[in-house]
């Protein structure tokens, strides 16, 4: 039972990865993307790694594809220019992949023993989030921090990137606003008959 | 026959021969690349995951969460350098940016 789910979900990864890289719009490759973390997820919570699947979907799908999503609908590109000449490196790249893969497969069979079908993805607790709970806030503690400071990071990095000061458009300036006296704008003139300012 | 982990690491390394393949396919089209980046990220993560469940340790399903993290980190960069350079350039086309000559 648990074989057939198994071959379902990683026939629809399979798939899915395919067609991001084959699709003609941009767009459709990230829905592709999208399926393809989810069924991912599937593929983890099936040998009980439920915290991880979890992860995959709310980071994956609700953070990073919506970015990619948000990104390919902002900018205004010709995609059908991009896609042209990618015939030209298919032979290319399938030589790539058979040898990527000749290569992998030879490493896995050559691999003697450690074959076993009994998992365990939550050792000495009763959840698996217990278990990851137990190490994270312990023994990795120093590396949770480091995680939250490359995200930090790559925040800062990321707004910095895209802010920019336009110097085109009229900005409200409250400081200068406030700070304005009666003086500053309006002036009183005595005019003198028949002559001008 | 059982599931076993050699079904997790032919499935990761087929999805890793995607992503790499979609690298050199998608030359042009740098949003492509970048989502390829992303399934062989993916691919690393069932790997990791696979072998910490079938191990019976928990410290791989740790380090997947920290590639998770250099993920999400990565793609956000990734996409704010191209946004800025699309800003600059009004296209996103990878074969015109050597102008440093690197």
């Amino acid at each position: 039972m648990e074989l057939i789910a198994f071959y379902i979900f990683a026939a629809i990864v399979t798939v899915s990865a395919l067609a991001v890289i084959m699709a003609k719009n941009p767009v459709h490759s990230v829905l592709w993307l999208i399926l393809a973390f989810f069924t991912s997820a599937g593929l983890l919570v099936l040998i009980g790694a439920e915290f991880l699947a979890m992860l995959l979907v709310v980071v994956y799908v609700g953070a990073v594809a919506v970015l990619f999503l948000f990104v390919v609908m902002m900018l205004d590109v010709d995609f059908v220019e991009l896609k042209k000449g990618t015939l030209n490196y298919w032979p290319f790249g399938a030589l790539i992949g058979v040898a990527f893969i000749a290569q992998i497969g030879l490493a896995v069979f050559a691999r003697e023993g450690g074959n076993t079908a009994t998992f365990n993805p939550s050792p000495n607790a009763a959840t698996n989030t217990e278990a990851i709970g137990q190490v994270m806030y312990t023994d990795y503690f120093l590396l949770f921090q480091l995680a939250g400071l490359i995200l930090l990071v790559a925040m800062i990095g990321a707004i910095v990137l895209t802010l920019r000061y336009r110097t085109d458009v009229k900005r409200q300036n409250i400081a200068e606003q406030t700070a304005r006296r009666r003086s500053d704008a309006t002036e009183a003139v005595h005019v003198e008959p028949g002559k001008g300012i | 026959m059982d599931l076993t982990i050699n079904h997790f690491i032919g499935l990761s390394a087929i999805l890793f021969t995607i992503g790499v393949v979609g690298i050199f396919v998608n030359r042009k089209n740098i949003i492509v690349i970048l989502m390829a980046i992303e399934l062989i990220l993916l691919s690393v993560n069932i790997n990791f995951v696979a072998f910490s469940v079938f191990s019976g340790t928990i410290q791989g399903q740790i380090f997947a969460m920290l590639v998770l993290t250099v993920a999400a980190a990565e793609a956000a960069v990734g996409l704010a350098i191209l946004v800025v350079y699309f800003r600059n350039r009004g296209d996103i086309a990878v074969e015109s940016a050597d102008l440093m000559k690197g």
